[in-house]
């Protein structure tokens, strides 16, 4: 039997735009996904502590202060340490296109940049985050 | 061509309705506006109640203020763009910290890793003050600081700047935002529970309104309301909401009103809809004179007076085709003209970015001098005054505002209502309904939901290094050898004290930045006295 998608959505850093994260939250949820959201200010620590407690496929970090390149890598890092490299970590905020190519490196699986349709989000978690059997 | 008398026929079927979704209607007659009373709903530009604006003569004696929003890096690199807007018309300074400061972090905390100099300009201690102000004399120029939960130590390291200046605090001029309520609502900066935050704030307060008479101690903002979701009118309520709470506390702390309401400003959004924004600003005028004069016995006219600076929508910009937001922008700053700010920072074209350009910011600039000296809007008061369709907008958003306050009244207050989760929850749903209507096609972006461009050719961004985060914790550790450990200890013990009792903390954090305490010193004596606060977290 195949179990609802469970999606982290995390608000990591100090920053306090929690407009589009809610906005993203509230569409996985009536996407009928199971979402789990952190609130404000997390450490990469908390958030990937919550994603291994909470048990998600999904992990999508909301970022608007510019501190992506280090929180992205940082939650990456965690995730790996912790042998938790099968999650999908997605994310979206305010990103140069510029740091893109380098966050998708890393391991970021995609970015949602501003003007963003949530309806895109759903479809690409629906294509690329399988969930696991119970 | 053919078929444009059969259009002009009637409406089309599709409802016309604001930015806001209030349903506008075809035509607007003298009906609209039989119920207002022109001498006392809309009365004269200058006089109670200040529907047409604070002056008389308005933009003829006196533009607004051009004052961009500027700051990142280390306390130089900030210091540099100072004076290079200054060199280029800006007539006051405003001051964007990063977030590591906003929140009350050292940059040698955890969770400032990567945050540091990179939203704004990194000040952690008197010793960054000083450099941010270096070579610019405060007595002639009035400096606008964004700084809220621990707005008293960035104030007192104001001060304490000036002073070295020879300069004492009723010589300095400006205005800090330190609007707490807006944090819990919209912008989630806090630091402190709201009790103990508003404490906080009217301590400083209460010291400015004594101290330094030219000084704005609150700048009571719906911008942030506004960018979380809000719609034209929940800015309005909210914002004004926040206004009367700050006027009850001093009240009951017993401020005089007439001695601090005059020192009280405002700070809205302006978005797109041309009309709902200039009826906006002529709505809040009008609110606030009836509140000070009728509810809170206020007899000065200065209090009376919503005096406010504007800033165009961030959140209107689009990342796809970046230079329309020059256009957007431009709506925007015509609009908060037309309503009549004091004061407006045009935002950039590349903001959706990252922070602007050098020359994105100039160009916005620019668009502000264009309005100014080219457009000929300058040359008369108010000129959409007794427009049937404005007023009749203007007494509708009032009327509507008033509600959601009253509304707030009878939850028992602001603190009450934000406890409740009341304006967060309005907002958010504002939020997620205009999402659906730009997801439906109901609200129509240019190059986001229609008009879309395939290929876009890449803008040049601003990069911030982290260097700056090197150079401040090296300046961080510089100042920590050099200062008097002692009397560093002394005066945050004695803060404490003053914590735990009633006493005003301004003199006390004054003391302590004097003698190089760090930001995150004092914001830690505050959080063990008074406790955290943590995100609820409902979406």
């Amino acid at each position: 039997m195949e179990r609802k998608l469970r999606i982290l959505v995390a608000k990591p850093g100090l920053d306090g735009h929690d407009r589009g994260a809610k906005i993203i939250a509230r569409a996985l949820r009536d996407a009928g996904f199971e979402v789990i959201y952190t609130g404000l200010h997390q450490t990469p620590e908390m958030v990937v502590n919550a994603a291994i407690q909470e048990d998600v496929d999904c992990v999508s970090l909301s970022i608007l202060s510019g501190a992506h390149n280090h929180l992205f890598a940082e939650v990456l890092r965690l995730l790996k340490k912790n042998g938790c490299a099968d999650k999908v970590v997605i994310g979206g905020g305010i990103i140069p296109p510029d740091d893109i190519p380098g966050l998708k490196k890393k391991g970021v699986k995609a970015l949602f940049t501003p003007g963003t349709d949530t309806r895109d989000v759903v479809d690409w978690i629906r294509k690329n985050v399988k969930p696991r059997r119970l | 061509m053919g078929n444009l008398p059969e259009r002009q026929k009637g409406d089309s079927p599709k409802e016309f309705s604001t930015l806001s979704s209030r349903l506008i209607r075809r035509l607007y007659t003298p009906e609209d506006t039989a119920d207002l009373d022109p001498d006392k709903d809309i009365g004269k530009a200058g006089e109670y109640p200040f529907t047409r604006g604070i002056h008389q003569s308005m933009y003829r004696g006196r533009l607004w203020t051009m004052r961009q929003f500027a700051g990142f890096g280390t306390a130089e690199d900030t210091n540099k763009r100072f004076k290079y807007l200054l060199s280029h018309g800006m007539m006051g300074l405003s001051t964007a910290f990063d977030m590591p400061t906003l929140m009350g972090y050292d940059p040698d905390h955890p969770i400032a890793g990567g945050e540091v100099g990179i939203e704004g300009v990194a000040i952690s201690s008197l010793s960054d003050m000083e450099l941010l102000f270096d070579g610019i004399p405060l007595d002639k120029i009035t400096t606008s600081m964004t700084i809220n939960a621990p707005a008293i130590v960035l104030m007192a390291m104001y001060v304490a700047v000036g002073e070295k200046q020879g300069l004492r605090p009723d010589q300095l001029g400006g205005t800090i935002q330190a609007d707490i309520l807006k944090e819990f609502i919209a912008q989630k900066e806090w630091i402190c529970p709201p009790e103990a935050s508003v404490r906080i704030l009217m301590d400083m307060v209460d010291w400015c309104s004594k101290e330094m008479p030219k000084w704005n101690s609150i700048s009571i903002s719906g911008y942030h309301i506004r960018e979380a979701g809000a719609t034209a009118v929940q800015e309005l309520a909210f914002t004004l909401g926040d206004g009367v709470a700050y006027v009850e506390e001093g009240i009951r702390r017993g401020m005089d009103v007439d001695k601090f309401a005059p020192r009280l400003s405002f700070f809205f959004d302006v978005h797109n809809d041309f009309f709902e924004e200039i009826a906006k600003f002529r709505a809040a005028r009008r609110l606030w004179a009836r509140l000070m004069k009728e509810r809170f016995k206020a007899k000065n006219p200065r209090s009376w007076m919503l005096r406010t600076h504007a800033q165009t929508a961030g959140v209107s910009l689009t990342a796809q085709q970046p230079y329309n937001n020059v256009v957007r922008t431009t709506i925007q700053a015509l609009a908060a003209v037309l309503g009549g700010t004091q004061s407006l920072h045009t935002n950039s074209l590349d903001e959706t970015y990252a922070l602007p350009t050098e020359e994105a910011v100039r160009i916005a600039l620019r668009t502000q001098q264009i309005i100014a000296h080219e457009s000929g809007v300058v040359g008369t008061v108010d000129p959409f005054g007794g427009s049937y369709f404005v007023e009749s907008l203007t007494d509708e958003m009032e009327k509507e505002a008033q509600a959601i306050i009253r509304k707030i009244d009878e939850m028992g207050g602001m603190l009450r209502a934000i406890d409740l989760g009341y304006p967060q929850r309005e907002i958010i749903e504002s939020a997620f309904r205009y999402q659906r209507q730009v997801e439906t096609k109901e609200k129509i972006i240019v190059g986001v939901n229609d008009f879309v461009s395939e290929k876009e050719p890449p803008i040049e961004t601003l990069k911030i290094s982290r260097e700056a985060e090197k150079r401040q914790l090296k300046r961080l550790s510089e100042v920590k050898k050099k200062r008097n450990a002692r009397k560093v200890e002394e005066s945050l013990t004695q803060l404490k004290k003053a914590a735990a009792s009633r006493e005003n903390l301004m003199p006390s954090v004054l003391k302590a930045v004097k003698e190089y305490a760090t930001l995150g010193e004092v914001v830690s004596v505050f959080k063990s006295v008074f406790g955290t606060y943590k995100d609820p977290g409902h979406y």
